[in-house]
């Protein structure tokens, strides 16, 4: 199991990290540590349908999880369980350790504040610039303006979009949309960040360059859970893989060995090779 | 910080939804205009029926050989009927001389005074003047009307005059106040269905702050902000039109036509305040509430 084997990769990877992006993660005890999202026979009904079949598992801190699956199989459910849009029917679901059922309708944004969420249809503020659709994630949590100031402009070089500040989200195209989208997720630094189908408007160039940003984000320190049925990226990806189908979780593996440190560049360079068959499969 | 915020976030949102924002004011400002004319009109109204109804007395008549004894003793009996709220009496010198100011030709004539003292009997309510004529003129033994003193000569038999009065202004009163409500529930409706319209168009907006995190009324104040801002000027715009009619149109004419002048209406400085509050509320309420919906992400 992908589980087991973590101990070991956390262990040499946390000296690669820049430290200090969660000191709340650098206090974390090493092996055997709470996992950041865990799912204990969570089940989801709707209206006579199973969206969701008694689905257990569980995601570390510091992983890049792939949760993959046809349309209907329960993906959206999970994501949409994550951020207590929808609640279970039965189950448990636990976040950094949390239990979802216990927050009360009027935390729910407060523990949306430690989420970074990134949509297929990008879901940003129509009437506001890039900056501002930014700026909004911080004004949210009363971040003062100076704050503002000093943390938009970094996280709009880190994805890329310097040039665009004043645009506003009409006069960007889809990967760019998508980079706004991620830059908003990604400005509070959460430790979790979840991405429903991130790729699915998008061409497969451009699905490369988002992948790319999303893993380095994760070599932040930030545990991404990405949702996709794109199988070509998920394969190239080699990252862990849980596979839902008709609710149910029916993969969950490493898909193959790959090495966790490898740069942004070396990670591109990969994806954009021919497919080839992951060593190991 | 906060409120600047906020308020900038309104701003922002009525500049970028400039034609929903604009729908909403026009919807306040015609709807403010029809109020503010119907106001004074249902007054008016009211004021001239009431004015009609209170009119409505039982005359009567004393004999001529009638004392003062006579004349205090049907007073006490006056007043001891139900319904009668207050008796005014008129000696006959009293009646004289005004019916003479009134047509002083053919009371010279006569010379003599032939007019009766009179007793006006108001009832407590002009819907109860049929009862206490009644209660005036029980039968007598012969059948025909009696009286209730041998001193009372007879009783004013208005009583067809009477009904229709009471019918008609009636009839008028209960129809302004019809009026009245359809109309402020029309001003109400028109207003929070076009704001729900003009919030409909956002919806996908407040989703999406609702899912970056955003508490309720961090998304609520700009909208309300904006409500009252919209109702706000609305309401001074209809004002203003109204004010300028009023000056312009209006009081000229009062000193000429007494019926705009003379039943006591509205205060203008009230019926402005009235229509601010109204505006101002249901503009602020109407996006406060309409939002909810849409909070439920």
């Amino acid at each position: 199991m992908a589980i087991s084997e973590q101990p070991k990769h956390r262990t040499r990877r946390r000296a690669a990290v820049a430290p200090a992006v969660h000191p709340q993660l650098a206090s974390r005890t090493g092996a055997g540590g709470p996992s950041i999202v865990e799912f204990r026979g969570v089940s989801k009904l709707y209206a006579g349908d199973v969206g969701l079949d008694q689905a257990t598992f569980s995601i570390q801190r510091e992983e890049f999880v792939f949760l993959v699956g046809s349309t209907g199989s329960g993906k959206s459910t999970v994501m949409r369980l994550l951020i207590k849009e929808l609640e279970p029917t039965h189950g448990m679901i636990r976040v950094a350790g949390r239990n979802l059922a216990d927050i009360e309708r009027k935390r729910v944004p407060f523990y949306r504040r430690n989420l970074g969420v990134v949509f297929q249809d990008f879901k940003l503020l129509p009437s506001r610039t890039v900056y501002d659709n930014v700026a909004y994630a911080i004004q949210v949590t009363g971040g003062s303006r100076k704050e503002i100031r000093s943390k938009v402009p970094d996280i709009l070089r880190l994805t890329g979009l310097s040039t665009k500040l004043h645009n506003y989200p009409d006069q960007l195209s889809g990967g760019e949309q998508q980079r706004v989208s991620i830059a908003r997720a990604f400005v509070n630094h959460p430790p979790l960040l979840l991405a429903d189908e991130p790729t699915g408007n998008l061409d497969p160039e451009t699905s490369i360059d988002i992948m790319r940003l999303l893993y380095r984000i994760n070599r932040t320190g930030t545990t991404i859970l990405v949702a996709t049925h794109d199988q070509a990226m998920v394969d190239k990806m080699r990252r862990r893989v849980l596979e839902l189908e008709r609710g149910r979780i029916v993969r969950d593996d490493a898909a193959g060995r790959y090495t966790r440190d490898e740069t942004t560049r070396e990670f591109a360079q990969r994806l954009r090779a021919p497919s080839t068959p992951p060593p190991g499969l | 910080m906060r409120i600047g915020f906020f308020l900038r976030e309104a701003v922002r949102a009525t500049r970028r939804n400039a034609a929903p924002s604009f729908a909403a004011l026009a919807t306040v400002i015609v709807t403010m205009l029809v109020l503010g004319v119907f106001i004074p009109i249902v007054q008016a109204t009211n004021g001239a029926a009431n004015s009609v109804r209170s009119r409505v007395l039982v005359d009567v008549y004393m004999k001529t050989s009638a004392n003062a004894a006579a004349e205090a003793r049907v007073r006490k009996e006056l007043i001891a009927v139900p319904h009668v709220k207050s008796v005014e009496f008129e000696s006959k010198q009293t009646a004289y001389a005004q019916q003479s100011k009134v047509d002083p030709q053919a009371y010279q004539l006569l010379g003599t005074n032939p007019l009766p003292d009179t007793f006006h009997v108001i009832p407590d309510n002009p819907a109860n003047v049929l009862a206490v004529r009644d209660a005036l003129t029980p039968a007598a033994p012969g059948g025909g009307p009696g009286t209730i003193d041998a001193a009372v000569q007879s009783v004013s038999n208005k009583k067809n005059d009477t009904k229709k009065i009471l019918e008609v202004t009636n009839l008028v009163t209960i129809t302004a106040a019809a009026l009245t409500v359809l109309l402020v529930l029309a001003s109400i409706l028109l207003i929070a269905n076009t704001i729900r319209l003009s919030l409909y168009a956002r919806r996908r907006e407040v989703e999406v702050m609702k899912l970056v995190g955003a508490t309720d009324w961090f998304i609520r104040w700009p909208f309300v902000i904006e409500g009252i801002v919209v109702g706000a000027v609305g309401a001074l715009v209809a004002i203003a039109v109204l004010g300028i009619t009023k000056v312009a149109l209006l009081d000229p004419l009062a000193g000429n036509w007494t019926l705009i002048a003379a039943p006591r209406t509205i205060a203008f400085s009230a019926l402005v305040s009235v229509l601010l509050c109204a505006g101002v509320l249901v503009s602020a309420l109407g996006s406060g509430l309409s939002l909810r919906r849409f909070l439920r992400v």
